[in-house]
């Protein structure tokens, strides 16, 4: 049957392929993409944290199954991949909000 | 809950395991065989580097009935090995200069010639490992001193403990079971157990809980360290990660969970050479409670024994043909040479 939706899951398999219309540029980037996620300032475990709640702030479903996947294996539980969420939440909703202040401001500059 | 066994579940039987494991397509995914792919690295036929290790299953039995056991333990399993079995492990001991003995279970403790079988391989002065679940200690009065017992004899006591959250840990090995292991690592810790200087040492082991390979060993050990100290106040020497291979209780949760193909494609793909050339089957023989010999606990428990021309049953203990047999492999052994490799040690690269 075929699916309702763009997404399928078996395409995060092939995003290596994305080099093969463009191989120098796919390369430089699965290099730093690479270089990233390597233990640093920040531990593995942080990065794949990070990662988990920027992949659910753009709404991204390949990088949200990649990196809870990830994020388990590097020992994470479900309450730290919880938290690492509501982070997201909280900056999306916050960004929202604090445009807010924007809106205010245009509001009593148009207002008498 | 109830053992496979227990339940007449079709995966109790090692040949039906083996069909599963040994299907060339899986979901439409080819699965080179695990043979092939030691050939092409040139570890085939794999050799034994020489036995270092003699691990010994003292029984099935155990008080808990962990949802990745690839034993099928539990309190329902009877099959114990007897003490005239143990004496035959020590008379093979004494021929050999292997000094390092691995008890395992189900919980080895639960045997009733347990701490006799201790006492005597302590006596031959070799080095014995323990693999305890833990929550034995605090099971039954009579289970109390076990850690000052291991201690007595200089024991090296390897734990389970599949996270340091109560969530995770639970949902692998039983509901309640994470606050009696913190319970169980206090009294080991009081023993002296993890503590600097004490020579007496305390590896915990983490499986993953569920369908997704052990992270960085390192890595995985510095949370465990900061987190039990900082919330129990416990100490240990090393964590060891360890894979969890697709057989028995653990295979009957891929399959159920639908997460088998994707778990062997997982394991097939991070195939890496190096941890093949190191897998612990080379330097260890395993001892099945009847006596019967093995390449290693896994095959055991897939009722896979060792070649035909080797020795198969430790009253017929011949080390040096032992070190000339050719390691009997399956599917199953992807699990030990995935990423950083998995051993009864940790990882292996």
């Amino acid at each position: 049957m075929e699916k309702s939706t763009y997404y399928n899951p078996a395409d995060l398999s092939k995003f290596g392929n994305i080099s093969e219309w463009q191989p120098e540029l796919g390369r430089k980037f699965f290099e730093y993409y690479a270089e990233v996620f390597k233990e640093g300032a920040l531990t593995e475990r942080e990065k794949s944290l990070i990662a988990l709640a920027v992949a659910h702030a753009v709404q991204c479903p390949y990088c949200i199954d990649a990196y809870t996947s990830d994020s388990l294996q590097k020992g994470a539980d479900e309450a730290q991949m919880m938290e690492a969420v509501h982070v997201a939440a909280a900056i999306k909703g916050g960004a929202a909000l604090v445009h807010g202040v924007q809106m205010m401001n245009k509001a009593k500059e148009l207002s008498m | 809950m109830k053992s496979l066994h227990a339940q007449h579940h079709p995966l109790a039987d090692s040949g039906y395991q083996l069909t599963v494991l040994t299907q060339a397509d899986v979901e439409g995914a080819q699965l080179l065989p695990f043979a092939a792919r030691l050939r092409e690295t040139g570890l085939l036929p794999l050799r034994p580097t020489g036995i270092r290790v003699m691990q010994i299953n003292v029984g099935k039995m155990c008080n808990q009935t962990c949802r990745h056991c690839h034993v099928d333990a539990g309190p329902d399993r009877t099959e114990i090995m007897t003490r005239a079995t143990m004496q035959l492990c020590l008379d093979a001991l004494v021929q050999t200069d292997i000094q390092v003995v691995d008890l395992t279970g189900g919980a080895p403790e639960m045997n009733p010639d347990f701490r006799w079988f201790v006492e005597q391989i302590s006596a031959l002065g070799r080095q014995i490992i323990v693999r305890c679940n833990l929550t034995i200690i605090v099971a039954n009065p009579k289970y109390y001193d076990l850690p000052q017992f291991f201690a007595r004899h200089g024991v090296q006591v390897v734990s389970s403990l599949p996270h340091f959250s109560a969530l995770r840990t639970d949902a692998q090995r039983g509901e309640g079971v994470f606050a009696k292991s913190i319970k169980a690592l206090r009294l080991l810790n009081e023993a002296g157990y993890g503590a600097e200087g004490s020579g007496l040492s305390l590896d915990l082991v983490y499986n993953p809980s569920g369908a997704f390979l052990p992270g960085s060993q390192a890595a995985l050990e510095r949370d465990f360290k900061q987190r039990l100290l900082r919330e129990h106040g416990i100490v240990f020497n090393n964590l060891l990660t360890i894979t969890n291979l697709p057989i028995s209780r653990f295979l009957d949760y891929l399959l159920e969970s639908g997460n088998y193909a994707s778990y062997m494609e997982k394991l097939v793909l991070a195939y890496n050479p190096a941890a093949a050339a190191n897998v612990m089957c080379r330097s260890t023989l395993s001892i099945g409670w009847d006596g019967q010999l093995y390449d290693c606990d896994f095959n055991q428990q897939l009722d896979l024994p060792v070649e035909e021309r080797a020795p198969q049953h430790i009253r017929d203990f011949n080390l040096a043909a032992l070190n000339n047999r050719a390691i009997v492999v399956n599917q199953h052994c992807y699990g030990c040479t995935a990423g950083a490799g998995s051993s009864c040690g940790g990882a292996t690269t």
